[in-house]
């Protein structure tokens, strides 16, 4: 006698209304020989949707260079692990939790960091840094405010709790992201390069051992319902979708499951993240090439009456599969035992490669395990050129773009713009300390930790400017993974891997899916040029509302390395005398700047092209530099141009000692800041390519934006040494570091002169607009 | 009191939920005099250490209330008689938290007056320098040490205020650069500026500031912390006449 499980079949009414297609439903009637059963579908359709299957990003994503002699692991798994000497290895990978977050900004983003860092220690590597990249629509809309808080405060929430630092991360602010924030959850850890665990269930017999928290209701459908759809008015009835943290179960399963992995007391183990028990565990199977049979009748439960389908999707958090060999069981009852922590035995590894989901004794689905994980149909959408974009950059006239009247107003404009002001007010919210690996603190270009025990050390950034992308998707791409290894070699540390996370709109558009390809085409070359393959990554699609895309966002999250830590530097003037140079080719663009944002409310134009030749040429004399001792401080040349960058070293001198980020009140009090003297050459502005109207326009020599520019200090003596050094590369000294104002000239004529305690207050100002 | 071994063996605390164990346990490591082990909060004594930490970070997630389910642990009771007898014990951050939720130190500490989360230098003032924990600084002395708390708002009743103010209970207190006491400087919004007070007889002391990654002169973190430690080595050691 069979039950309603098995003898009642989902038809293909059922299978739309869970967001298959009508040809996929006919596609897995064909693979099960018939109908299949709700259990079946349902556990098809969370599989087969975009976010677990990667169906429409899949032969795009093939571009990418993914190997390298530091690889020890490429995508594919859990994350990407690069070999970081003396026996060291770290993980690392970003994932997206852009949809739960717009529905309930604060477990949304808790829940998004509690992912990727079982990500990272399923992999068997103790997590030491996350960071997090995050979008919100423009801070006067009140819901913005809100989702910025909310995001922040659970950032903070489950990071902090975790005992994991939170170093670096960005926020941008652009009226796109309004119906549909990002929110970027990116970490790394620690492990010996020959500990890796990969996610393959083996061994004919051995237990399915699911550990961690009891499973209820919460999160069931999030990744179809939520990350594989477009928002609309429903978004409220979403809600029930989203999954709700609980740090402290797993802070100690990271404690739990690192002494399991190191102890080898299990074979492997995978996290449960979206689909739950049936992306872990078909996954573990497909990877192993065996069979297994889950019991969802034992699986323990927060609440009673759940269907065998809702337990085998559901995505509630802080939940391990591990496969267990019967001689290790007891060993592994022990560990759990000591940290209060579940273990229960749902199953068995079996050799049918099948996924056989049992309830009360009786079959009620059984999927070919492949099928299911890795062959879910691709979808190839025709791409089409988008008919907003441009050819050339925009004519910088007199008519359409007058220039800036005060130029130190212009500046301090831009500094208490919501994209360049100090985030302080976020990552002061974050414990940035933890762990004792911390060098270098929030608010410079990168992240900078020691690796306990070694003369070495890792740095992190993460980076994508999506206004660019929205300009030229393939060369704003490029500019992100050029900017993100700048970042690293300003801090001294050499780029050596990527991980990505690809936040677009609806990939059955042909316009979103040509940005996709172009983003991608973009990347691949900058990774290929600049040495960091990409080793870890996630695609989010879907990220519109209304039918209103965002800017194409690809934020790329780079890994740096130092054999010696102790010469990275950071972006602050240092001493009175000290020379400024500008590292990079002349010319800067208004096209895409924040200047034009900002300045004249307009978003147009075409972003110059990185030369990545000459960006690797710049970057490798850099860091050349920095292992000499011969730089003081290095700073990128990002939003707001070169003008921004000065004073963000002007105002990162308020410092008390080298490392330590500006703390204005004692700095002011103590009369440290430090200002510069900059004589700006006219030639800037006459670079090739450059619009006609540039020339004789000193705002866009200050506020201009170009890529491969890097502003530099060094002891006056040694600029001669320097100068040798960079003889393959263009630099100019443009000024001295002196004083407490930062002042500008061109050809003798001054372009402002501002005492750096004002440009300090305007790029401390956010708070005053989030109250 | 002096340790046998010429070295002096400290006992950090692990509750389930506690994040800055290692952190505690490395800082005493870069000191040539001292030792460190963890100590189970399952464990019924403390392994015959000479000084107990009570790190930080969230004990049992700090569900209810920070501190109040720690402090029900079983090592709480060998804690509480250890401390009876005149061992030393610091609380740090959420160790302060529990040391006042199991009575060991007065007040209580509540949500931060900004409602977040904050991850910030600030400025500690030596107010007391005669304690186990503070005899190697001077009065006045400012440390320059990281805190990040969520519910480090001390309170205190005014009667026993006055009384811990009268006995010299205060030891440090969040001033400015100049040493002045600002409700700028002040992180969370405790009474008077308070960041670190002793119990009566001076060999229990909590302070929400972290001190243990506040110990290397390359890190982030800077050095101030290393004197807190110093001082509890040097008393533990009997190297140093502290007249509380």
């Amino acid at each position: 006698m069979t039950s309603d499980y098995v003898s009642r079949r989902a038809d293909v009414d059922a299978a739309v209304k869970l967001g298959l297609t009508a040809d996929e439903y006919a596609h897995i009637c064909e693979i099960q020989g018939g109908e299949p059963t709700y259990v079946e579908l349902a556990v098809y359709s969370l599989m087969w949707s975009e976010h677990c299957s990667y169906k429409h990003s899949k032969p795009v994503l093939s571009r990418f260079p993914t190997s390298g002699p530091r690889v020890l692991q490429g995508p594919g798994e859990n994350a990407g692990v690069v070999d970081v000497g003396d026996g060291w290895a770290v993980a690392m990978k970003v994932e997206s939790h852009n949809h739960p977050s717009a529905v309930e900004p604060f477990q949304g983003a808790a829940t998004g960091v509690g992912g990727i860092v079982r990500d990272i220690f399923t992999m068997g590597a103790r997590p030491i840094v996350s960071c997090d990249s995050l979008r919100f629509g423009e801070l006067d809309e009140p819901r913005q405010r809100y989702l910025l808080d909310g995001v922040v405060g659970g950032i903070a929430h489950y990071g902090n709790c975790l005992g994991i630092p939170t170093v670096c991360g960005e926020v941008y602010f652009e009226p796109s992201y309004e119906g549909n924030c990002l929110v970027n959850a990116m970490a790394a850890g620690l492990l010996r390069a020959d500990g890796i665990v990969r996610a393959k269930a083996a061994g004919l017999g051995n237990h399915v051992v699911l550990i961690g928290n009891k499973t209820g209701r919460d999160g069931i459908g999030g990744a179809s319902v939520l990350a594989s759809q477009e928002f609309d008015e429903t978004l409220e009835e979403k809600r029930p979708s989203v999954q709700v943290g609980d740090p402290f179960t797993e802070k100690k399963l990271i404690e739990a499951c690192l002494e399991l992995l190191h102890g080898r007391l299990v074979v492997s183990m995978q996290d449960l993240g979206a689909a739950g028990l049936t992306s872990s565990s078909s996954e573990m199977a497909s990877k192993g090439m065996v069979g297994l049979d889950i019991h969802a009748d034992r699986v323990p439960l927060r609440e009673a009456d759940m269907e065998p389908w809702e337990i085998m999707i559901s995505e509630s958090q802080e939940r391990m599969l591990s496969i267990v060999a019967p001689a290790k069981l007891a060993a592994v009852r022990e560990v759990c035992e000591r940290w209060d922590l579940d273990c229960t035995v749902i199953g068995e590894v079996t050799d049918t490669k099948m996924l056989r989901i049992w309830w009360h004794g009786e079959v009620v689905g059984d999927i070919p395990a492949r099928r299911l994980a890795d062959e879910a149909p691709i979808v190839r959408t025709p791409s089409v050129k988008p008919a907003y974009l441009v050819d050339d950059p925009v004519a910088v006239t007199d008519a359409g773009y007058p220039p800036a009247a005060d130029l130190g107003a212009a500046l301090a404009e831009l500094l208490a713009a919501p994209n360049v002001a100090d985030k302080r007010w976020a990552w002061e919210q974050y414990d940035y300390i933890v762990q004792a690996n911390t060098m270098q603190i929030p608010g410079g270009d990168a992240a900078v930790l020691r690796i306990k025990g070694t003369p070495r050390g890792i740095a992190f950034t993460n980076d994508c400017n999506g206004r660019q992308c929205y300009l030229d998707p393939y060369r704003g791409a490029k500019a992100a993974v050029a900017e993100a290894a700048r970042n690293l070699s300003c801090a001294g540390a050499l780029p050596v891997a990527v991980t990505d996370c690809l936040n677009f709109g609806n990939p059955e558009k042909g316009d979103i899916f040509w940005q996709f390809e172009q983003a991608v085409e973009g990347m691949a070359q900058a990774c290929e040029a600049l040495d960091t393959p990409v080793v870890s990554g996630n695609v989010s699609f879907y990220n519109e509302s209304f039918g209103k895309a965002i800017y194409p966002t690809p934020m790329v999250g780079m890994l740096g390395l130092y054999d010696d830590v102790s010469v990275h530097i950071d972006h602050s003037f240092k001493d009175e005398g000290d020379v400024v140079l500008l590292l990079g080719p002349d010319g800067a663009w208004i096209d895409g700047s924040e200047y034009q944002k900002v300045h004249y409310g307009r978003v147009e134009g075409r972003i110059p092209d990185v030369d990545l030749e000459a960006e690797r040429r710049l970057q490798a004399a850099l860091r050349a530099a920095i292992g000499r001792r011969l730089l003081k401080s290095a700073h990128d040349c990002a939003e707001g141009g070169l003008a921004v960058a000065l004073a963000e070293c002007a105002i990162g001198s308020g410092v008390n000692g080298g490392t330590r980020y500006a703390d204005p009140e004692a700095a002011g009090a103590a009369g440290r800041w430090r200002g510069a003297d900059i004589g700006l050459p006219e030639a800037l502005l006459a670079a090739p390519g450059q619009p006609p109207g540039a020339a004789g326009r000193p705002d866009l020599a200050l506020f201009g934006e170009a890529p491969t520019r890097v502003v530099v200090t060094c002891a006056a003596d040694d600029v001669g040494t320097l100068e040798t050094l960079l003889a393959d590369v263009p630099h100019r000294r443009i000024g001295v570091v002196t004083g407490e104002d930062l002042r500008c000239t061109m050809a003798g004529n001054e372009l402002f002169s501002v005492p750096v305690s004002a440009l300090c207050a305007a790029y401390e100002s956010l708070p005053d607009r989030l109250a | 009191m002096s340790p046998a071994s010429g070295r002096v063996r400290f006992g950090v605390v692990v509750f389930p939920g506690s994040n800055c164990d290692t952190d505690a346990h490395h800082a005493i490591s870069t000191f040539p005099d001292a030792t460190a082990q963890y100590l189970w909060h399952k464990d019924t004594d403390l392994a015959g250490v000479d000084a107990v930490i009570l790190p930080g970070g969230f004990s049992y997630g700090d569900y209810l209330r920070c501190g109040a389910i720690a402090r029900f642990s079983p090592i709480m009771q060998a804690v509480r008689d250890f401390a009876a007898d005149g061992g030393l014990v610091i609380g740090i951050c959420n160790g302060f938290q529990i040391l006042v939720e199991s009575g060991l130190l007065p007040g209580g500490l509540l949500r931060n007056m900004g409602l977040k989360f904050v991850c910030r230098y600030v400025n500690l003032r030596v107010e007391n320098p005669a304690t186990p924990f503070t005899h190697t600084c001077r009065e006045g002395d400012l440390l320059r040490i990281i805190v990040k708390h969520n519910e480090g708002n001390y309170a205190v009743d005014p009667t026993t205020l006055a009384q811990m103010k009268a006995r010299g209970q205060i030891v440090l207190r969040y001033a400015d650069a100049h040493g002045k006491l600002t409700p700028a400087a002040n992180p969370n919004g405790s009474v008077e500026n308070i960041a670190g007070i002793c119990n009566e007889t001076f060999n229990v002391f909590g302070m929400m500031p972290h001190p243990e990654n506040s110990v290397e002169a390359h890190m982030a973190g800077g050095t101030d912390g290393r004197t807190i430690f110093q001082a509890m080595i040097d008393s533990a050691l009997g190297r140093a006449e502290v007249k509380a």
